[in-house]
């Protein structure tokens, strides 16, 4: 009975539950009510998952309104999966998010951080499992207004700055957006995606039809910071408080690369955007750019989390290769990298987040000599490292695996020469951090450093043991990326 | 011909002014002003698209058979709600960027945000 609303009540219960985090007076509770919420969309992701895994649609049209006309949510096995990394990630950050902001927000502002943060969750879920393109548009804008918010909490000044910039690039990609689907309404007389795959094939050669494609493409591009429209995002992640920049940084950019692949295959059809529009062939450039550019750039940061931001721009070129390989192995690949990616800056983000609480900052230089004050964290920082190089056994490895392949499987092989390289530039960005840590001593004049607090280990070190979990037993993972690689390329299914 | 589809031809006009004023001005009260006219042309493509030649207002009365789209006025609607939320939490942040900088020009900030870099550095 309660099953068959799951997916409204996805959005719902955190969009419902975001202005009670603000009612709820006291700090604490509200903090409490969250992490429970937080728990519960796992639970119905996870729910989700196993009713969709087999390849079965989940249908549900808002008010009874039947689509074209009513809003309808549907769920595949490819917004199931991204729904899993969402709310995955929420249910860990959020129980960190209390001891974590009590040094970095002041507490007056706690229960606007906490409502700031369920809307995102509830815009960032709703753009997954929505099946109607203009309230993938409204939810957009939940998530990047919430964000715009969330990033602005943050200590430095620049975090006002940042937060400004980004919210004029997100606003002019919501635009381009809007212009997209305002055109493709133009053209067909319909918001639904399943409606509009059915409507455009006819259309091909239409220059108004591509227009709305260059339209999308572009806003999407602006809001996954593809190369060079990510400038927004290193002082975005960099200035924001740390379980913002966990929360942002695992998920946000994640949303967008799905929404692009929804639109690129079931909504154009992947007839239409690689046969006649060739989109990759603008991907692919792109892709190279930022993975060699943005790992050049993290090797030369004083701040470590700085340093991950470049590395995430670099980290979305691999999942734009894997699109503009056009094949089932490279789209597999992409998937599984933004489950794994998630993971990966996720507990690096967290651990950092910890170093911050106890050290106050995170440039390099000032966490000399922790390995031996903090070796939790630090072990999880290395451990993330690794599965951000992509060393066997972590998640890193598997994605990268897949990549290579596809790459090989095209015969493109001085992409895989480039994975390669990119990889080994990984290995200095993150090495220097390490060394740093562990064979520097600690300042003389530093003060004493103690190990973090369990509050914020557990959640840290949960994340970074699922990249050893999936890295050594990746059925889950690779299961539903290849069974969403299948489907996204079997032509539309919704 | 070209000027049956004068409403696209305000829209452009409206568009790429908005859009150059959102990145050519120094000043970040009038970057808000250049996005707002950016958005509003977006508004004003949706509007003019839903007008039905000879069509009018969508109320079902005697004698009528043409009506205009309404869908599309409802969804700008919408937008506009969300343009104004954008707005007002950009036009709070330079609140907050004037009270902690003490100035709204972008390339003084900047500069402040340059001399407090080699500060730290130092």
């Amino acid at each position: 009975m309660i099953n068959e609303h799951l997916p409204a009540l996805q959005v719902v219960v955190p969009l419902l539950a975001a202005p009670i985090c603000f009612l709820i007076l006291n700090n604490r509770l509200s903090w409490l009510f969250a992490s429970l919420v937080s728990w519960l969309c796992f639970a119905m992701a996870i729910l989700l998952v196993m009713e969709v895994k087999d390849g079965a649609v989940l249908h549900y049209e808002f008010g009874g309104w039947a689509p074209p006309w009513g809003i309808e949510y549907s769920v595949d096995v490819l917004n199931a999966y991204v729904l899993l990394i969402v709310s995955g990630i929420a249910a860990v950050v959020f129980p960190y998010s209390w001891t974590s902001i009590q040094k970095e927000i002041p507490e007056s502002h706690h229960r606007i951080y906490f409502t700031a943060m369920m809307l995102c969750l509830a815009g960032l879920l709703g753009m997954t499992i929505t099946g109607d393109a203009f309230n993938l548009f409204v939810l957009l804008e939940i998530s990047s207004l919430s964000s715009y918010t969330l990033i602005s909490l943050g200590r430095d000044r620049r975090a006002l700055t940042a937060s400004f910039q980004y919210l004029i690039m997100g606003t002019i990609g919501a635009t381009f957006i809007l212009i997209g689907v305002g055109l493709l309404y133009a053209l067909t007389g319909t918001l639904n995606m399943a409606d509009l795959a059915s409507k455009i094939p006819a259309l091909e050669g239409s220059r108004t039809l591509q227009a709305a494609f260059a339209f999308l493409v572009v806003g999407f591009g602006l809001k996954l910071a593809m190369f060079p429209l990510h400038l927004w995002l290193p002082n975005a992640y960099a200035f924001a408080p740390s379980a913002v920049s966990a929360f942002i940084g695992s998920t946000a950019t994640k949303v967008a690369i799905y929404a692009l692949l929804r639109f690129l295959y079931t909504v154009f059809g992947a007839d239409f955007s690689f046969n006649f529009m060739q989109v990759q062939w603008l991907l692919m450039p792109l892709a190279v750019a930022s993975i060699l550019f943005a790992s050049m750039v993290a090797m030369f940061q004083d701040g470590i989390k700085r340093l991950l931001a470049y590395s995430s721009v670099a980290q979305i070129g691999y999942m734009l290769l894997g699109i503009s390989l056009v094949n089932i192995t490279g789209l597999t690949g992409t998937l599984l990298h933004l489950f794994n990616h998630a993971l990966m800056k996720g507990g690096l983000f967290l651990t950092l987040g910890a170093i911050a609480y106890r050290v106050g900052d995170t440039r390099v230089k000032s966490i000399a000599g922790l390995g031996q004050a903090m070796p939790f964290t630090m072990g999880a920082f290395v451990v993330g490292a690794l599965s951000l190089i992509g060393v066997p056994l972590t998640v890193g490895f598997i994605s990268k695996w897949y990549l290579i392949l596809a790459t090989l499987e095209k015969g493109y092989w001085p992409l895989t020469v480039l994975i390669i390289i990119s990889s080994l530039m990984a290995v200095v960005y993150t090495w220097r951090i390490i060394e740093t840590a562990y064979f520097q001593e600690r300042p003389a004049n530093a003060p004493e450093v103690k190990e973090a607090p369990l509050s914020l280990l557990i959640p840290a070190w949960t994340l970074i043991a699922a990249n050893l979990y999936f890295g050594i037993n990746s059925r889950l993972s690779t299961d539903l990326a290849t069974g969403a690689a299948k489907m996204l390329f079997g032509g539309s299914l919704l | 011909m070209i000027l049956d589809l004068y409403n696209y031809w305000v829209v452009i006009f409206l568009m790429m002014s908005g859009f150059y004023t959102l990145i050519a001005s120094n000043h970040l009260i009038k970057k808000i002003v250049g996005l707002n006219i950016f958005q509003s042309s977006v508004f004003m493509l949706y509007i003019s698209m839903g007008k039905v030649a000879g069509g009018t207002a969508p109320i079902a009365a005697e004698g009528i058979d043409t009506y205009s789209n309404p869908l599309p006025h409802v969804l700008i609607l919408t937008a506009i709600v969300v343009g104004i939320a954008t707005t007002s939490l950009a036009l709070a942040l330079v609140i907050r960027i004037k009270e902690s900088y003490d100035t709204v020009q972008e390339n003084e900030i900047l500069e402040l945000d340059r001399i407090s870099d080699e500060e730290t550095q130092a």
